[in-house]
């Protein structure tokens, strides 16, 4: 049991060469390197795609959004100091702490940690970048335009004010003005890059390790990255339906949620908090990970229980979706419900607790060298164990009826999320800032600004467990004098600016200039991974030559590591094509399966960022025509980018990437990451349309009138024929991929055709079905429904045509061929998911209303 | 010792820094499941931060200290360190669950208040008809709420009962305690509900045996003494005659407008005529299905024994005096106050407290 770190299957360890190539080649090696990964100069720095340069400005953005939501907080103290304060008046306290919570967790919270680990998750891996770059880039830019569109609504006074659970229907009928699209477009459109974050992130924990890191050997940072961004992927999608929902109603009066005409208010809140309550793990377990980087090294001894730390992140993440309805136990559902998620919710305490007893073993077993970061370390463990404590006794029911909205539940959330997330945040930027520009930050300064921000962060947020119970509700811009809130009410506003104190000089030391400074050693902290092994300062390429590895703490275990890789005696070490290339492995054993080609600096990324972003921006004014105007040059941008810059025909099959080994340098199917990433997209995109399925089973449910007696439409016919044409595309997409792979032009172009046109027929027969039985979605919700469904498949459809069109394209063009299929393979598996779509929407509208 | 007493183990039912006093019969076993779990957690906090900091100081890097190979794995104490919490987490489960169980079910003898919350005020419908925006209960009764809301979702909770319950638009949900204490205490909203969210605060009064039904015959001769057209307009706000019935362009649509109703000729759905006067309306609120105006549906229910006389009269009046041409009429008419022509209720004092200043009328304005 004790050395489960030994190869599963007993192969050798490939070694490194012997003896190190000659100066002079070595030289050469370097200098192609260097020219192939060169950061661009000037002006031409902002198309740079390469994780570093994007890792940095997505944790620079992500941090200066961190900063405006501080100061909002601070707003909200200075208001709540002294009873009957007039500082802000209502309407701008409603609009700042929406705004406060929704950047916290949307543009801060999320953002970074996908920031720190596009950052680091290659050098950790040995990775000389992320799978798809430009996919990192877009997810940025996306993120900075939408953030400083949410963000900048309260300087004119037009900020979103319906908290950030956004609950209808005072969301829907009772805020007419802007706030609340510029929430449902602006943070939608930023939940969109954070599911292109994750699909980058678990492709490139997957298929982009170094050769013989097995599954049991990865860093456990990866392994909560990779637990994270399945999360994010299940639990994003319910929400973006949730505002595809909540915006049809307050743009064309669906009425979703609204029980005059059938809907319901609570299904918002099963949407919202389905997402709500995983992204609370979401922010959390990003933290946990850096922590359990950290312990090790400064305990100079590998992790206690690290199979049991893996589990309890993978059960966490589970469980984290099975909670959701303690933050509804005061609406009234039936009692079976509260008893399960109350118990869920108190069990999820154990994992977490393993995790923490498991880091405490660590810190036992071995020496423990004093710095800053292990500091923040603690500082934050001893804070989150009081929030997850408090936790455990909101999950009990009828405690939770004392606390729930009450000013309890915002000092518990605090606890959970500085100490849980903001402490190890700063820890990891004391341990990992010497790698971003070689120079480390300042121990004395990182001291004074922890005992700073630990006494600030008490001061503010104990005093509320007691005003809370006493009876302060959440959300009130002032109260009166004579409820007993007064005195800790002004303390909690002291801490507030001991805290804010505290992140100043944090500030300070990470801007502070540090030209004088000499630079760090290498591998400052001793430790034993392998995003250790950069230079200070780094080099663009990242790492020199891609070790094989044999332990969970390479540089600990393997000697001489740092020479071998440095003196390129590893895979990889030139660039002789001049193209930047890193390697893809398997799975599961990590066995080098094909050398990549990944794609470097260009603006068109941010190009299709900037429409993208002008098609949300201009639909929240309803300006339609501007929208859909950005909405076409955006989707143009994105095929553009498509078309040049990926599936491109290598000049030759195989590549010789050193040490004996020879790998192809193009593969399609489940073998390339391409088809990964459609995958786990798809997967996203399939939870996003269950979300609308469950709506329309969740009307049934909750409602008499669902569907209405005798039901409007669709009728059977018109969705049945719609599947019907829909599968025969599907099918006809999968024989064009045959045709294509077997070299005949004639059944590739032939079935791609007729796909097409069915796909178009299947369409128009979605929405001939409600349009020709003359459903009105204003009318009641069933109408509105069944819309969204034939909708939704409708878009999906479209976009599967343009695939086919886009395949016939390239094959024409001679950018596909019969073993260059990229292309064809990944829209076949498109169609998989389209097909099903299909399929589902039909036997819901049309046979559903047969059988309820 | 007062600070201990405070933080940690405060005498039965008495306010600590955590709780407030407990003023209903499911507090204290609330407040048992708080302090089960208050101490297991601070049990654990303890050994949590006490161990890290110890390992962290015993076990610090030395000068001279040289690597060794230590262990990374230790089965028993691994299993140890999960399945002790789960047995705890267990126990708290039950005792929580079991007191949710006590909370949820309303006994079966309750007495029944309606509540009515709207953007940013409450109403409290007493069985008696009286409506007010206090709630105000017997001591050692098992009262019921059953709440809806007129627009929002709003959530009323009352710190010393320790009960809190969301109110949600389209359904009804409901509440239920047993007061213990005689006093005046908190109710507030604690769902976001809009712009004076904050200013959605009232009182709970809980009377001693006998109180209740006294300040219920306070608040009926409150009534009484109202100007009738001032009675019924308050009425046609409180009790749901504005749902259906349109006043200067505001109100429902599914009843007629008022302002025609008092003087003009109106055709019954059976085919008989009759002009508007007061019989008339006194027999639309006592039995509506009996005269049915053509053109409306048939859905007014019956209000009998649920008006007194003074209260249709009230009606009566305002509804005349919404016809412009009998206003003046109407003044003239309903001078005095509702319950005056009443044998019983007349009061002895002829000079008239102006309606706005007794309690009913004036607190529901706000």
């Amino acid at each position: 049991m004790s050395d489960d770190a030994r190869p599963l299957d007993g192969t050798h360890d490939v070694a490194p060469l012997a003896s190190a190539p000659s100066a002079e080649i070595r030289r050469g090696q370097e200098e192609r390197l260097a020219k192939t990964w060169q950061t661009p100069k000037g002006w031409r720095y902002w198309s740079d795609v390469n994780n570093s340069s994007v890792g940095l400005w997505y944790t620079a953005a992500a941090f200066a959004f961190f900063l405006f939501g501080g100061v909002l907080a601070l707003l909200m103290r200075v208001q709540l100091a002294v009873p009957g304060n007039d500082f802000l008046t209502a309407d701008r306290y409603n609009q700042v702490f929406t705004l406060h919570g929704s950047v916290m967790m949307f543009l801060f919270a999320v953002p970074i940690l996908e920031a720190i680990s596009i950052l680091f998750l290659p050098q950790m891996l040995g990775a000389r970048d992320l799978p798809f770059p430009r996919l990192s880039a877009y997810g940025f830019w996306c993120f900075l335009i939408g953030g400083v569109f949410v963000a900048g609504s309260i300087f004119f006074d037009a900020a979103p004010k319906g908290g950030w659970f956004m609950y209808p229907p005072l969301t829907t009928a009772y805020q007419p003005g802007i706030g609340a699209d510029i929430w449902l477009l602006g943070l939608s459109f930023i939940e969109i890059a954070s599911i292109a974050a994750a699909v980058e992130l678990i492709v490139g924990v997957l298929k982009t390790r170094p050769p013989g890191m097995r599954i049991n050997l990865i860093p456990l940072y990866s392994w909560y990255i990779l637990v994270v961004a399945v999360m994010i992927l299940f639990a994003f999608p319910p929400l973006i339906a949730g505002d595809i929902l909540l915006e049809m109603e307050r743009a064309f009066d669906w009425p979703f949620f609204d029980p005059a005409r059938g809907g319901d208010p609570l299904l918002w809140q099963h949407l919202f908090w389905i997402f709500g309550h995983p992204e609370v793990y979401i922010v959390f377990l990003p933290s946990v990970a850096l922590i359990a980087m950290i312990v090790p090294t400064f305990a100079k001894t590998p992790i206690v229980g690290y199979s049991w730390v893996v589990l309890a992140a993978v059960g966490t993440g589970f469980l984290s979706f099975g909670l959701w309805v303690h933050h509804m136990f005061t609406t009234g559902l039936p009692g079976i419900s509260l008893g399960l998620f109350s118990a869920a919710s108190e069990a999820v305490a154990i994992p977490t607790g393993v995790q923490i007893f498991c880091f405490i073993a660590t810190l036992a077993v071995g020496r423990v060298v004093r710095s800053t970061a292990m500091l923040f370390v603690f500082g934050g463990l001893a804070t989150f164990v009081i929030g997850g404590l408090t936790g455990v006794m909101v999950a009990i029911v009828p405690f939770d009826f004392q606390a729930h909205d009450s000013y309890f539940i915002v000092g518990h959330l605090h606890y959970v999320l500085v100490g849980g997330t903001i402490f190890p945040i700063v820890a990891g930027f004391y341990y990992f800032y010497p790698l971003v520009n070689g120079k480390a930050l300042s121990e004395r300064l990182g001291r004074i600004a922890f005992w700073l921000i630990l006494v600030g962060f008490h001061t503010t947020f104990l005093p509320m467990h007691w005003t809370g119970l006493r009876g302060m509700p959440r959300r009130v811009y002032t109260y009166p004098s004579d409820m007993g809130f007064d005195t800790l009410n002004l303390i909690s506003s002291i801490g507030a600016f001991v805290l804010a104190a505290g992140f100043a000089v944090f500030l300070w030391d990470v801007l502070r200039p540090k030209g004088k400074q000499p630079l760090s050693k290498r591998n400052p902290w001793n430790a034993g991974t392998l995003e250790w092994l950069a230079e200070m300062p780094s080099r663009s390429w990242g790492v020199r030559s891609i070790p094989e590895i044999d332990g969970r703490y390479p540089l600990w275990d393997q000697p001489n590591l740092m020479r071998d890789v440095d003196e390129g005696r590893f895979y990889l070490p030139d660039a002789e094509e001049g193209f930047r290339e890193t390697l893809v492995t398997s799975v599961i054993d990590a066995q080098p399966i094909q050398c990549l080609r990944v794609s470097g600096p260009t603006f068109i990324t941010f190009a299709a960022a900037a429409f993208t972003g002008g098609a949300f921006v201009f639909a929240t004014f309803y300006w339609w025509w501007p929208a859909a105007i950005c909405a076409v040059l955006g989707f143009a941008s994105i095929l553009a980018w498509l078309w040049t810059g990926t599936a491109a025909i290598p000049e030759k099959d195989m590549k010789d990437v050193g040490l004996g080994l020879s790998l192809p340098l193009y593969a399609s199917g489940p073998a390339s990451v391409g088809w990964w990433a459609m995958f786990i997209t798809m997967l996203g995109d399939m939870t996003a349309f269950v979300s609308l399925v469950f709506g329309y089973f969740f009307y049934w449910t909750a409602r008499e009138d669902f569907p209405p007696e005798p039901t409007p439409g669709p009728g059977v016919f018109w969705p049945s024929v719609a599947a019907a044409f829909v599968l025969c595309s599907w099918g006809l997409t999968l024989l064009a991929r045959r045709g294509n792979r077997d070299d005949r032009p004639l059944v590739f172009y032939g079935s791609l055709s007729a796909a097409v046109l069915l796909a178009i027929a299947g369409a128009a027969a979605f929405l001939a079905g409600p349009w020709l039985t003359e459903l009105d979605p204003t009318e009641h919700v069933y109408q509105a429904t069944v819309w969204v469904l034939a909708g939704w498949t409708a878009a999906h459809l479209a976009v599967g045509v343009v695939m086919q069109l886009y395949c016939a394209a390239r094959r024409l063009a001679g950018r596909m061929t019969a073993r260059r299929d990229i292309d064809i393979t990944n829209v076949a598996l498109y169609w998989h998911f389209a097909a099903i779509t299909a399929a589902v929407t039909a036997a819901v509208i049309a046979g559903f209303p047969l059988v309820a | 010792m007062t600070l201990f007493r405070l933080l940690a183990l405060p005498a039965a039912g008495e306010a600590s820094l955590w709780l407030p006093e407990q003023a209903s019969t499911v507090a204290a076993s609330v407040d048992e499941a708080w302090w089960l779990v208050y101490w297991v957690s601070a049990v654990f906090f303890a050994i949590i931060v006490v161990a890290q900091v110890y390992f962290m100081w015993a076990y610090r890097r030395r000068a001279g200290w040289t690597e060794q190979k230590t262990a990374h794995h230790n089965f028993p104490l691994e299993l140890t360190w999960s399945i002790i919490p789960s047995l705890i987490i267990v126990v708290m489960f039950v005792k929580g669950f079991l007191g949710f169980l006590d909370m949820r079910m309303p006994p079966a003898d309750t007495y029944d208040i309606t509540v009515v919350a709207r953007k940013w005020s409450w109403s409290f419908i007493y069985p008696n008809g009286v409506v007010h925006p206090e709630l105000h209960v017997p001591v050692d009764r098992n009262v019921k709420l059953v709440m809806s809301s007129d627009d929002v979702i709003h959530s009323l909770f009352v710190p010393v009962f320790r009960v809190k319950q969301d109110i949600v638009p389209g359904r009804y949900n409901y509440l239920w305690f047993n007061a213990t204490k005689p006093g005046t205490y908190d109710l507030e909203c604690t769902e976001y509900c809009g712009t004076n969210h904050s200013e959605m605060r009232t009182k709970t009064v809980v009377h001693e045996p006998g109180g209740m039904e006294r300040w219920l015959e306070d608040r009926i001769e409150d009534i009484m003494k109202m100007p009738p057209i001032e009675l019924g307009t308050l009425l046609y706000n409180q009790r749901g005659c504005s749902q259906c019935h349109m006043v200067d362009g505001k109100g429902g649509t599914v009843g007629p407008k008022f302002e025609q109703t008092f003087g003009n000729r109106h055709q019954f759905t059976d085919g008989s005529q009759a002009v508007g006067d007061e019989n008339y309306i006194r027999e639309s609120v006592m039995n509506p299905q009996a005269q049915v105006r053509t053109g409306f549906p048939p859905t007014m229910p019956t209000y009998k024994g649920l008006f007194r006389e003074a209260e249709i009269r009230g009606l009566i009046a305002f509804i005349k005096s919404q016809n412009p041409k009998f206003k003046a009429e109407a003044e003239r008419e309903y001078a005095k106050p509702a319950g005056e022509t009443e044998a019983g209720d007349a009061s002895p004092d002829s000079d008239l407290p102006d309606g706005g200043a007794n309690g009913a009328a004036s607190a529901d304005e706000n």
